[in-house]
């Protein structure tokens, strides 16, 4: 009996894991546009639900796997941010927050509403061959879908910090986010920065929206749970800190795979919203971030 | 009549002529309305009253609330609930409902000032009480969980005193509201309190310099709002006769009720009725338009696109701009 709920606890953890790599990625995206720009980016989680719908078109009519897809939706979403960036978003950097907010809020309510009226209301799956298959780990197992997924986000991470880390534009975001006036004075081309940085983390959310949609199927619902969620996210692993917003999408994906387990399934978001609340206060600056001066 | 006196001082004539003329206009005009403009004029003062309460924090005060949907909801639960169970009117449990949502504003906004979390930190704090509290009534059998509370609909009854009657009754009580609060945050403004929010709302540090005590301006700010709020959760319960956590607590009540006052104009005393009027009036048009063409969230396309154009195009709001054309430019306060 206990050993029992021992290995069904440990099974919902891994479980919990694989799908919190995914979720990090989502907020990866989030906290990339806030660490660089501190613009609160209100249209995440439509972003991320355009993105499974896109990886399910992909799939449904032109019958291209998620994962091969990815990289031209990241393609794409890296497209779109950058877009939004210098058309809609630029003439806002500088103003008040519920501006902001109420920008972000209008665009998305387009996005998530475009995808109602061309796909409905009803949800949409993605039914991969690997759907049931898994893999076995001493007396653990896998889902081949979830691992698959976990390790993309991981390798996609991967990338990100390298973007950050080695490439001359990379460097020169993380510049323009240390020291916005600073930047200027060297001679950044600080918008450009700017839209290329959205673009990354529309990427990032793009890539994620492919991975998830051969987790769970997507419907234009989804949308506000997951702008919430990777708000959640972030703020739990500290805004702006990358390996902060990865450890965050950890924490919750493991804490509503057991919540899930301990509590009914729908008390689920409860815990996250509770974390939430004690992290704001406790530890405002979150798990990994700096504390702001 | 000093206290007239002072509400009017400093505003144009003309604007206080317009104003009486609306009001007898608003007194007169339901039993010559249609059913349906009769409810259309109940959603537009609906919209101005929640919004005139989230205006005094976020206007007034500075405080960004996304998280409002906790108060009407704890306000029309409450109320409903009391009815629902031990018959208790509402004009009885509303004091319960305000009580409840005023204690809850008071956690939200004394945790939240306390451990000073600005801006978009405090307005998360807020949404997450909310989404907190939405799960909480899910699971919560006296509320009716989350199959909902409903209340009986008895269409003939004619009983104000439990506020069971028709459109009517609830057109009157929510004018009542609306305009109660309009005085109250004229003379609120007026106050030594509305100075303070003023000072606190341009720059806090500069106001906590100056002797102005920050902290507890500030949580009467989210006292007087979640009160205010409450009632219209309890107007709102009573009037479709039913409770749902995922509707009355979800994010997007915390957002419709932001949307009048930032469209109307953050701060002012008619932004958030004629951001309520616009918000309302493009909500019906774009039903109908919808109905046109048969495509499921169509409605709320438009809706985007709106937005998105008022926000470019009048950033600050519409009622700074229609004020100046109709040449009563109000003092900014």
């Amino acid at each position: 009996m206990t050993s029992d709920f021992v290995l069904s606890l440990v099974q919902a953890i891994t479980k919990g894991l694989l799908t919190g790599m995914v979720y990090g990625l989502m907020a990866l995206g989030l906290s990339v546009i806030f660490g660089v720009m501190r613009v609160v980016n209100f249209a995440h989680g439509e972003l991320m639900v355009v993105g499974m719908y896109l990886t399910w078109v992909g799939f449904e009519f032109l019958q291209v796997s998620p994962i091969a897809s990815l990289p031209l939706i990241a393609a794409i979403f890296f497209c779109i941010g950058y877009a939004l960036q210098s058309s809609l978003i630029t003439p806002f950097i500088n103003r008040p927050e519920h501006q902001q907010f109420l920008l972000l809020l209008a665009i998305a309510i387009l996005l998530v509403n475009l995808c109602q009226a061309i796909a409905g209301p009803e949800a949409h799956g993605v039914q991969l061959e690997s759907q049931f298959d898994s893999y076995q780990l001493g007396p653990l197992v896998l889902d081949a879908v979830r691992l698959h997924a976990a390790l993309a986000a991981i390798a996609i991470a991967a990338l990100l910090w390298a973007f950050f880390t080695f490439t001359r534009i990379g460097k020169s975001i993380r510049a323009a986010a240390d020291n916005h006036m600073g930047a200027l004075v060297v001679g950044l081309d600080v918008r450009r920065l700017y839209a290329f940085t959205f673009g990354v983390g529309a990427a990032c959310v793009g890539a994620a929206g492919a991975l998830m949609i051969t987790i769970i199927p997507v419907s234009p619902f989804l949308a506000v749970e997951y702008t919430l969620l990777a708000f959640v996210i972030v703020i739990v692993g500290g805004l702006g800190s990358m390996t902060g917003a990865l450890l965050g999408g950890l924490l919750i994906g493991v804490s509503e795979a057991v919540a899930g387990l301990l509590l009914q399934p729908s008390a689920k978001s409860m815990f996250s919203f509770g974390l939430l609340i004690l992290v704001l206060l406790l530890r405002p600056q979150g798990l990994m971030g700096r504390r702001s001066t | 009549m000093s206290f007239v006196r002072r509400l009017t001082a400093g505003a144009p004539r003309r604007a206080l002529w317009m104003l009486a003329a609306l009001l007898a206009l608003l007194l007169v005009a339901p039993p010559l309305l249609s059913k349906y403009w009769l409810s259309v004029l109940i959603l537009v003062l609906y919209f101005a009253f929640v919004g005139q309460a989230w205006n005094i924090m976020m206007g007034f005060a500075g405080q960004l609330s996304l998280g409002h949907a906790l108060y009407a909801g704890l306000g029309g639960y409450i109320a409903a609930g009391l009815f629902f169970h031990y018959g208790v009117g509402p004009w009885a449990g509303l004091f319960a409902g305000v009580a409840a949502a005023v204690l809850a504003g008071s956690i939200v906004g004394y945790l939240g000032f306390r451990f000073s979390l600005a801006g978009v930190y405090f307005a998360l704090l807020t949404i997450a009480f909310s989404e907190f509290t939405r799960v909480a009534f899910d699971h919560w059998d006296w509320a009716g969980g989350s199959g909902g509370l409903f209340l009986k609909v008895e269409r003939d009854l004619s009983d104000p005193l439990n506020l069971r009657g028709g459109p009517l009754l609830f057109y009157y009580v929510i004018l009542a509201l609306a305009a109660g609060t309009f005085i109250l945050c004229r003379a609120l403004l007026e106050s030594r309190l509305g100075r303070y929010w003023l000072a606190i709302r341009e720059d806090a540090e500069a106001a906590q310099a100056v002797g102005v005590p920050v902290l507890r301006c500030k949580m009467y700010a989210v006292m007087i709002s979640a009160a205010l709020t409450a009632l219209a959760g309890v107007w709102n319960a009573f009037y479709y006769n039913n409770l749902f956590p995922e509707a009355a607590f979800a994010m997007g009540r915390s957002i419709e009720v932001t949307l009048a006052p930032i469209i109307g104009g953050l701060g002012t005393l008619f932004g958030p009725i004629i951001g309520a009027v616009v918000l309302t009036g493009l909500g019906e048009i774009f039903t109908d338009l919808g109905e046109l063409v048969h495509i499921a969230g169509i409605k709320q396309i438009f809706y985007g696109v709106a937005l998105l154009a008022i926000v470019m195009y009048r950033p600050a709001g519409v009622w700074p701009w229609l004020a100046r054309k109709l040449g009563v430019t109000e003092k900014r306060s």
